[in-house]
């Protein structure tokens, strides 16, 4: 079975560590922030210009003054900070964030990102993507391993305008963790009930599996 | 006006000298923070080929959007506007050109502009589209971009609080890019909630200092909400 939209979430959530200043995109990324352990402290970026984004408001807190970068209301935790673009995107740029989660159309095996453009269709624009993976040390892609067609979106080359660089390291799909080493895409974990061979069949890009494949595990919290 | 006080009667008079084909910067994220009295004055005064360098382009009849309706801007510099059916139409029929920059560069390109600096090098938008026609250059083996940075005729921004020598404090996230547009206009308006008298504001706690401001208007605002979203409660 390949992995729900919260299986994604909980999954990357295991990469989480105590500590951790994290940007979330929109998508599967958000859902993480339901995932974080208990017993760990992780604070929000938000590059509007949050860091400790909170949960959603309730109709008597809501504040037309405090949003995320998905434009929806939000609140702070304790300890938060409110800050200029500049600053929010001094902390992406310098590497200050400790991860950032966010979706694409295509990875390839050279770490090639493509997630803002899609030609000859209308073009909204990247936001802050390619900062975001441009600064970025510790990266991690959500996506589905193919379209809806069966179009794998693991490739050689990316075939669309990238948003970056040899910048990415790490893709979780709905049917597998891969990381990106050496000009390919090296199995790591695959989703349960998920066969090494869909996998293989479904990765364009040069695909390196190891001797054992194990399934990925789902605590519950 | 004597002395430091930056404060104008009215709308009209904050925009004096605002002109057809002039380059606005402003401030705003969403419809969060945007100077909406300020955008609706110039609907009324009707300044036309203008380029707006806003991180988004409001909705269709708020915000930047009503600019639209009567083919006031010839250019936008913004990174994402997917949030407009008008945009989408006269931008595909060639009546609106668009220059999409990544969320980061056209911040640091604003406060680049306020601060002297004419241009930066940013590993942002290297091996993509945005690096087309640009120049580059290697650091400690990395290649970065050569951005340059933008200075508008205008710049308008809408503060909270100000005081009548146009120190100006935001609220909340409402701040983005509004300080930095409003260091990088050859004239900057702000428009504000409140207008209190010199010596209220904390100096420690300023945003952007008066020094960067050249008039101050007081309005009332409506702030819609773009998406809203509250929790569940059971």
């Amino acid at each position: 079975m390949s992995l729900t939209r919260e299986q994604m979430a909980q999954r990357v959530a295991q990469e989480l560590q105590d500590g951790f200043y994290v940007n979330l995109g929109i998508g599967i990324p958000t859902l993480v922030a339901n995932y974080v352990p208990k017993n760990m402290d992780v604070m929000l970026q938000s590059e509007n210009g949050l860091l400790g984004m909170g949960e959603f408001p309730t109709e008597e807190t809501i504040d037309a003054d405090m949003i995320n970068a998905g434009k929806q209301t939000v609140t702070t935790v304790k300890g938060a900070s409110i800050f200029s673009s500049a600053e929010s995107f001094a902390m992406i740029r310098g590497g200050h964030v400790d991860l950032t989660v966010l979706g694409a159309f295509e990875v390839d095996v050279n770490g090639n990102i493509a997630s803002w453009m899609i030609p000859n269709k209308l073009i909204k624009g990247m936001g802050g993507a390619m900062d975001l993976v441009a600064g970025a040390e510790n990266i991690i892609v959500t996506m589905t391993h193919a379209s809806k067609d069966g179009e794998s979106k693991l490739l050689s080359n990316c075939s669309l305008p990238l948003t970056g660089k040899g910048c990415i390291k790490k893709v979780l799909t709905d049917l597998a963790w891969l990381e990106i080493e050496e000009g390919a895409f090296v199995l790591k974990e695959r989703a349960p009930g998920v066969s090494v061979e869909d996998i293989i069949a479904k990765t364009q890009g040069k695909l390196i599996v190891p001797d054992h494949v194990p399934e990925m595990t789902f605590v519950s919290l | 006006m004597a002395g430091f006080d930056k404060v104008v009667a009215s709308y009209e008079d904050a925009l004096i000298g605002l002109e057809d084909g002039m380059t606005i910067l402003a401030g705003g994220f969403g419809l969060c923070g945007i100077p909406e009295n300020l955008i609706a004055e110039i609907k009324r005064k009707g300044t036309k080929g203008l380029t707006v360098v806003s991180n988004n382009c409001g909705v269709d009849g708020f915000g930047l959007g009503i600019l639209l309706e009567d083919r006031q801007i010839r250019k936008m510099v913004s990174s994402y506007v997917g949030e407009n059916a008008l945009f989408e139409k006269q931008l595909l029929n060639g009546e609106l050109e668009v220059e999409l920059t990544p969320q980061g560069t056209l911040a640091e390109k604003m406060r680049a502009g306020g601060a002297g600096i004419p241009a930066f090098y940013t590993a942002t938008g290297v091996g993509t589209p945005v690096a087309e026609g640009k120049e580059t250059k290697v650091f400690n083996g990395r290649e970065y971009l050569l951005e340059e940075a933008i200075v508008g005729d205008f710049a308008i921004v809408k503060g909270w609080k100000a005081d009548r020598y146009g120190n100006v404090i935001y609220r909340h996230t409402a701040q983005n890019f509004n300080p930095l547009a409003a260091t990088a206009g050859k004239i900057t308006v702000v428009e504000v909630e409140e207008i209190v008298e010199v010596g209220e504001l904390d100096p420690a706690h300023i945003h952007t200092p008066g020094i960067y401001v050249d008039r101050v208007v007081l309005g009332t605002f409506e702030k819609r909400i773009e998406k809203r979203t509250v929790k569940a409660v059971y």
